[in-house]
């Protein structure tokens, strides 16, 4: 019964990752076809064109360019970029690291100040207090995270110079030992993820309440208090543990919305992760290097669902009855 | 219909998202012919911070920037309209046609569905934005195909139980054919759901075309706020302090969200009363 589950989730991920490989292939090969490219070369003869698409294996059936192209990929063979003449998988290899700095540290972050912040409208409801964050979280799911980030190098770098604006490191500096690096990355760090905690902190707060209000209204919350609990205790022992199981689901259901944020916020701070390179790719047109960030994107919000589905079905004994 | 007039101009939320949408509405419509300047021209007055002659300052180019963002709320708005409407038409149909006719067809569609509902969506449309060359259609296109996902599975939902109900089964009975069926009993019953899901889908299109402007994908040839976002934060306003610049057109897109958004949860609560209690 476990195994089944599992596999057919595993199974329907699978296939979406074929998915993405087709239109990938079928995005950048048809609409973005190199022989357009090629055409352009002014000194071009027919024979070389010939010659180049054999090189590039255009002159394969498209089925037979679609195995090239999936067998590359499974090899992690992406192409080289156009912009830096080098292996767009190393160019996504150093970027990553990055990113998940970024978006780890963010969604914890959130996570954290989303439960405490639900946790505190859902036991006040209906006061001022869970108006104001209601409304708080109303304006940061309507604010574009990227402006968030310019108000915030407006405020924190630029009017009052505590914050470094861009970039991972202070550039050129040397460092004594790893800690000192650290710490003059976490400076750095600072205000990008500031701005996607703020970005991912409104819907952590808003499932967190309500689900809370719903806990709340239970049978055994009000056993507990019959029982004589000072409430605090009944809110932090028995209803916070048993609110938090959407959040599990919210982090990794999140990372499609994720992606899109970090593009823009990397780009603001030029940290030098997948979204400054998809940004720059886009600058430049180069196609290798956006059909990998893609395909990255891609992977990891298909794998972040899987998770999900699995970390569910481990905390939530009703999804393994049914 | 008086319940819905109620719900818009006697209660605050329903006041608010009424007036501000009405007075951008007004700006996208008006907006080119009030605006004080030119958006467009250049001066020798770069980046000037606010002043009686340019109540909002002025850009990198030396534009008047409340000109340029009294023409930006033409963009949002159609941008935002158009490609809600596209992508509402796109999710009602594959929601009603799998919901109703169920077996394969639901399937198919489903899968479809499925793929469109992971696959993270600004990446995909900065693939589809490059690789098309930008322009305000291409925007509504790449907006419109690819957020559809979501009213599909709602709509598909509420067909599941509208099919089930005595009226659709006494209709099929008497000899209804299909399409019958799906237009004059199915289609009138889910519409109020569909409307209130496109108005969602409007704050979160215009989202996205401000994200793809800022990325350097808006169309070249208008002013939106997200190009003035993307030329004021290209030219160093930031952290030149130039606030007036890159402030406004922020807030623009923020209120115009905010308003559509709770008009369209107000909407959604209209159709759905049981969501009411949670809020």
């Amino acid at each position: 019964m476990r195994l089944r589950w599992i596999g057919a989730k595993a199974l329907g991920a699978l296939v979406t990752l074929v998915f993405v490989l087709v239109f990938n292939f079928f995005l950048f090969r048809v609409m973005g076809d190199p022989t357009s490219q090629l055409a352009r070369l002014p000194r071009a003869s027919p024979e070389e064109i010939v010659k180049l698409r054999a090189y590039y294996g255009l002159d394969k059936s498209l089925l037979g360019q679609f195995a090239d192209y999936a067998g590359d990929t499974v090899r992690l063979d992406l192409g080289v970029s156009q912009r830096s003449r080098r292996d767009v998988s190393t160019e996504l290899a150093e970027a990553i690291p990055w990113t998940l700095l970024l978006i780890g540290t963010g969604t914890l972050l959130a996570t954290v100040l989303g439960t405490w912040m639900g946790v505190i409208a859902a036991t006040r409801r209906g006061t001022a207090a869970d108006d104001g964050l209601l409304g708080f979280s109303l304006f940061t799911y309507a604010a574009p995270e990227y402006w968030i980030g310019i108000i915030l190098i407006l405020l924190f770098a630029v009017a009052l110079p505590l914050f470094p604006a861009g970039q991972q490191v202070t550039p050129g500096a040397e460092f004594d030992s790893f800690f000192a690096e650290a710490a003059d990355v976490a400076e750095h760090m600072v205000l990008p993820v500031a701005a996607l905690t703020l970005m991912l902190l409104g819907q952590y707060f808003v499932i967190m309440r309500s689900s809370m209000v719903d806990v709340l209204t239970e049978d055994f919350v009000t056993v507990k208090r019959a029982t004589g609990m000072p409430w605090n205790k009944v809110v932090r022992r028995h209803a916070v543990p048993n609110a938090l199981l959407p959040l599990v689901t919210l982090a990794a259901l999140q990372f499609g919305a994720v992606a899109g944020g970090v593009i823009t916020i990397e780009t603001i701070f030029s940290w030098p992760g997948l979204g400054e390179l998809t940004y720059n790719a886009i600058n430049d047109k180069d196609f290798p290097v956006l059909q990998g960030t893609f395909l990255v994107f891609s992977v990891a919000v298909i794998v972040a669902n899987l998770l999900a589905d699995a970390l569910y079905f481990l905390l939530d004994p009703r999804v393994q009855s049914a | 219909m008086s319940e819905i007039r109620r719900l818009l101009f006697r209660t605050k939320r329903g006041l608010f998202g009424v007036s501000l949408l009405g007075l951008f509405t007004f700006l996208a419509v008006f907006g080119a012919l009030l605006a004080p300047e030119d958006p467009r021209a250049s001066s020798t007055d770069v980046l000037i911070g606010p002043s009686s002659s340019h109540l909002l300052g002025t850009t990198e180019a030396g534009s008047d920037v409340l000109s340029q963002l009294m023409v930006g709320a033409r963009v949002s708005l159609v941008v935002g309209f158009a490609a809600a409407v596209i992508s509402s038409v796109l999710g009602a149909a594959v929601g009603l046609i799998g919901g109703y006719f169920g077996g394969w067809t639901d399937r198919i569609l489903d899968a479809f569905e499925n793929w469109f509902l992971v696959i993270p969506t600004l990446p995909l449309m900065v693939v589809l934005a490059r690789l098309l060359d930008p322009s305000l259609l291409v925007l509504i296109l790449v907006i419109g195909l690819t957020s559809w996902a979501g009213t599909g599975r709602i709509v598909r939902a509420q067909v599941l139980t509208l099919k089930e109900r005595a009226f659709v089964e006494r209709a099929r009975a008497l000899g209804a054919t299909d399409t019958y069926i799906l237009r004059t009993h199915i289609l009138p019953n889910t519409l109020p759901l569909i409307f209130a899901n496109t108005v969602l889908i409007v704050a979160v299109a215009i989202l996205l075309e401000a994200s793809l402007a800022f990325l350097g994908l808006g169309d070249p040839n208008s002013i939106s706020w997200g190009t003035m976002l993307e030329a004021g934060f290209g030219s160093g306003a930031p952290s030149a302090g130039a606030w007036w610049y890159v402030v406004p057109p922020g807030l623009c897109i923020t209120l115009l969200v905010l308003a559509v958004a709770v008009l369209g949860y107000l909407f959604e609560e209209h159709v759905n009363p049981r969501l009411r209690d949670q809020r």
